[in-house]
């Protein structure tokens, strides 16, 4: 495969390289800052090939990502960059592509696209900014918005109850879903560099701050005072241990995961679940998947991380496949075929 | 051949083969057309068949006809009225009676003459009764019986031998006007190679039935339709969809990029994709997606990525995708999506034909959003406006929309096959090599048209999307001017494509009483009423239209110098409204049918005749 060969070149490469001379106009403070700087970070890191690389977005505050981006872009239509992406990929599977959407984009209006993109495990990189509000139409609430909400439109609280992306990725079979918080850069880059990596559909959920309409939304996961009690960072390989003193961790309990303490009852490291993301199952992913606060910590990193072909090469095998068969079209003898006779 | 017979040569002759769903009518119908295209007749076919696949038994609902008319002479259309029907029950003959012609022959399986199946199709009494007998002559031929008699040494089920009795009426049908069986044993010993007892279930059944037609002298008459005078070369049926599917291809070959086809299943376009996903070997990639939107959008990241791509859709489908040909509008991306017309609005009549997506097609996009739109005429003429609706998409980087019918679709006729050679190319603009940054918005100074630069393109990297471009660089731009500008650019990029458009032709003389206009798929019956009228001597012409938007560029010398003008189409005057939005001093007249059936030339006649004689006084 040369696709490595053809998005490497061999300079050093800095972030300024992937900066496109646009001005970025995002609110000052907003998230999307840090996830920027990550995504150029990790390019020059990794030596992408601008000229091979695009990015696709949909409607929203993080689907202007494109345009800061020295690469090839589309910034699309509402909900449809999932759908757009995969139409390049198939066209070009040599080309490097990404998408930047946000939890209304994603989960609402393009919901059908997410998840059906997953399901090919078409070879697209979705980074989903997610915010838990409508930012760019000003401040509704969105399908991953708590329950009771009060924003623009739901005055007296929103009545919806709200998606856990990666229970919805999960059950659309996701081959790579892993969570990040906007403010851990060092981890942001290491997450985007395994999606880089993944073949078929990686899924990228980043939970961001809206400063504007949604602002410490994901405080409790974030702020340093608390982040480490509340989150539990998944390694492969790795003990499921959290914790500001890496006190706590997690063992099965019957068919549900529980909460213990490190030296309570005589528990050790060795009692403690051990993360694999590249169990075939996905069970231990999707269980994961439903930890939330207060009872549990919310699992960061990578949940899951398995090998499947990839769609686009699934379509250009079988297209070699009839080839090898049928040999190369010939248009006169398809337009001569069926039953012909002549006057 | 009997010698007492009473055989008569005719010019044309229009048959209906008519049965339940399951009954295999439109195989029948495709044989009967199959081995007369063969013997050098002219003829042009229309299936007409339920929109529930399987509907009760012997009902109304579930009758599936086909009609054909084949000739000695030019056939344009799949006739008016049936002078021969097949009906294989009750049903078939009550749904069919109104379309056959008074002194029709009409074929029935008098096996399924009987209450339970009066029952079936909603009658209390048998159709036959009354003076139905004195009106039409009425073959019944126990069809059911015979073919069990046949293949009473055939070691095969009941129920499959049953299943032979089409080919049995097929075999009497093919007495009846002298046919040969040759095509038809052809196409069931390669159909059912692998199983030798079909085969010979099946011709057996097709020889007895022209056996017992010949022997028992069950037809008044026989007829002969000598071949009529075509142009030389080699042929080929084909229909609509299938003659889009390879202009697909074609326009492929033509311009050096792979096919990209998103696309939704819907009713009556989904053949279109049967038949694109047959051929990979043209490395075309058929994907379908998971509704309407994502198909046109794929298609659109296709092209973007420097695919020819395409999306086939019907009228529902094409409102979803307005959105996103607003976006490839926007983008300037070539793009052609395809509607299969039906009849609307909503689900409609999703089998039957209609040419209502007209005004939708010009105007139903949000925003200035200009595109292309081109019809086709007949079902071997969807490859010639496929093949030019890429053309124009490619060398003009636009979406275009071709507009084709559910009765172009599904109907054939014999198709000459082109040469390849005669195709002309299709010209892919490449990005320019000019200083400083890369603009992905410089534009041609002709034709307007800006270059298709894809991503991978060393040192050209640039961004597009949905929101106003600054011209040039197609950065993102909201100074009032420059979106005036650019609104108007989009819209003179597209008037420009008639500069390259082949000129709008006239059948007739100029300077005649009356003009009829038509476009699209209403060409075989309306061209087929003018030239009767012309052979009258009537002064009569015709402009069918193919290009609607942009119009041709001699569109204004054409209407002119006629006393009156009417336009014919199937919907409630679309095109007649676009025509006189454009050419207000021109009191345009319309012919109007939404039956679901395509237009019957005698009920145009009926129109033209009056408005002629008006004329004269
Ligand atoms: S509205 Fe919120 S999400 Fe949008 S740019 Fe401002 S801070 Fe960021």
């Amino acid at each position: 495969m040369t696709e490595t060969k053809s998005n490497t070149v061999a300079p050093k490469l800095s972030r300024k390289d992937y900066m496109s001379d646009q001005a970025v106009k995002w609110c000052p403070g907003c998230g999307d800052y840090a996830i920027l700087a990550s995504v150029q970070n990790t390019f020059a890191q990794l030596g992408k090939n601008r000229d091979n690389t695009v990015f696709v977005s949909g409607i929203g505050c993080s689907s202007r990502f494109p345009y800061y981006m020295n690469t090839y872009g589309f910034h699309t239509i509402h909900g449809r960059a999932a759908a757009v992406a995969t139409g390049i990929k198939i066209a070009n599977p040599s080309l490097d592509v990404w998408v930047a959407t946000g939890d209304g984009d994603s989960f609402s209006i393009g919901g059908n696209h997410f998840i059906h993109a997953i399901r090919r495990n078409i070879g697209i990189k979705i980074l989903v900014f997610n915010n838990e509000i409508y930012g760019l139409t000003k401040g509704q609430y969105s399908p991953t918005s708590k329950q009771g909400v009060v924003t623009k439109s739901t005055p007296y609280g929103s009545l919806d109850r709200s998606f856990i992306p990666a229970s919805l990725a999960l059950g659309a079979e996701a081959t790579f879903y892993a969570r990040v918080v906007d403010t851990n850069p060092k981890h942001m880059t290491e997450i985007f560099t395994a999606a880089a990596d993944h073949k078929g559909t990686a899924f990228v959920e980043i939970l961001q701050n809206c400063v504007i309409f949604n602002d410490k939304t994901h405080r409790a996961i974030t702020d340093k005072e608390m982040r480490d009690d509340n989150q539990l960072v998944l390694e492969h390989g790795k003990p499921m241990i959290f914790g500001k003193n890496r006190d706590k961790g997690l063992v099965m309990n019957g068919c549900d995961f529980k909460v213990v303490r490190l030296g309570e009852d005589g528990i050790t490291e060795n009692n403690l679940l051990v993360h694999d993301a590249h169990r075939e199952s996905l069970n231990l992913a999707f269980m994961l998947s439903r930890l939330t606060l207060p009872e549990f910590p919310v699992p960061l990193g990578i949940f899951r991380q398995v090998a499947r072909p990839a769609y686009e090469e699934q379509i250009n095998s079988q297209i070699q496949e009839i080839k090898n068969k049928k040999g190369a079209g010939d248009l006169k003898r398809l337009l001569n075929s069926g039953g012909t006779w002549v006057v | 051949m009997n010698t007492q017979h009473n055989n008569k040569t005719i010019e044309k002759v229009t048959i209906k083969f008519a049965g339940d769903s399951g009954d295999g009518m439109q195989l029948t119908g495709s044989l009967f057309s199959d081995e007369s295209a063969f013997l050098g007749n002219d003829l042009a076919t229309f299936p007409d068949y339920p929109a529930e696949i399987r509907a009760p038994a012997g009902s109304v609902a579930g009758v599936s006809g086909f009609q054909v008319q084949i000739g000695s002479i030019e056939i344009l259309s799949p006739g008016d009225m049936a002078d021969a029907l097949v009906a294989m029950n009750p049903a078939a003959l009550v749904a069919n009676l109104k379309q056959t012609r008074k002194g029709a022959c009409i074929i029935i399986d008098f096996d399924a003459w009987n209450e339970t199946e009066f029952k079936k199709a909603g009658l209390d009494h048998d159709p036959l009764e009354g003076d139905i007998a004195a009106t039409y002559q009425i073959v019944k031929a126990p069809i059911t019986t015979l073919t069990r008699t046949a293949l009473k040494n055939i070691d095969l089920e009941l129920k499959n031998k049953d299943r032979c009795k089409n080919m049995f009426a097929l075999g009497m049908v093919f007495w009846m006007y002298g046919r040969p069986l040759i095509q038809t044993e052809k196409y069931i010993k390669t159909k059912f190679a692998s199983k030798p007892i079909i085969v010979e279930a099946n011709i057996t059944a097709l020889t007895a039935g022209y056996n017992h037609a010949h022997t028992i002298e069950v037809f008044a008459s026989t007829y002969k339709i000598p071949s009529a005078p075509i142009k030389k070369g080699v042929y080929r049926q084909i229909s609509g969809n299938q003659a889009t599917a390879l202009g697909i291809i074609a326009a492929s070959v033509k311009s050096g990029r792979n096919v990209f086809l998103g696309s939704y299943p819907i009713t009556p376009a989904s053949d279109i994709l049967h038949e694109l996903s047959k051929y990979k070997e043209f490395t075309v990639k058929t994907f379908q997606a998971e509704d309407e939107i994502a198909g046109v959008c794929a298609a659109i990241g296709a092209s973007f990525a420097g695919d020819l791509a395409f999306s086939t859709t019907s009228g529902p489908g094409l409102s979803l995708k307005t959105e996103a040909l607003s976006l490839a509008v926007m983008t300037e991306l070539p793009l052609v999506v395809i509607d299969v017309q039906r009849s609307g609005p909503s689900t409609g009549m999703p089998t039957k034909t209609e040419q209502s997506d007209l005004a939708m097609a010009l105007f139903g996009r949000h925003g200035e959003s200009p595109l292309p739109v081109i019809a086709a005429s007949t079902p071997s003429d969807c490859f010639c406006h496929t093949f030019l609706a890429a053309k124009i998409a490619v060398e003009h980087m636009t979406p275009v929309i071709l507009l084709t019918d559910a009765y172009l679709a599904n109907g054939t006729e014999p198709w000459l096959i082109p040469d390849i050679s005669d195709l002309p190319n299709i010209n892919v603009s490449t990005p320019d090599d000019h200083e400083g940054p890369y603009l992905p918005y410089r534009r041609d100074e002709k034709t307007l048209v800006r270059p298709w630069c894809i991503p991978g393109t060393p040192h050209k990297a640039h961004r597009i999307g949905g929101l106003e471009k600054q011209d040039q660089t197609g950065h993102v731009d909201y100074e009032p001017e420059n979106h005036e500008l650019m609104c108007h650019l989009r819209a003179a990029k597209i008037a420009r494509i008639a500069d390259s458009l082949p000129e709008q032709e006239i059948y007739g003389k100029t300077e005649q009483d009356l003009l009829v206009i038509s476009w699209g798929g209403a060409f075989g019956p309306v061209m087929t009423a003018v030239k009767k009228l012309q052979a009258e001597g009537k002064s009569i012409s015709l402009a069918h239209f193919n290009c609607i938007n942009p119009l041709p560029k001699n569109t204004a010398t054409v209407l002119t110098g006629f006393k009156k003008y009417i336009v014919c189409e199937q919907n409630l005057g679309q095109f007649r409204d676009y025509l006189a939005s454009r050419f207000h001093h021109i009191d345009f007249l319309r012919f109007n049918r939404v039956a679901g059936q395509p237009f019957m030339v005698s009920e145009l006649r009926e129109v033209f005749v009056p408005l002629l004689e008006e004329c004269q006084k």
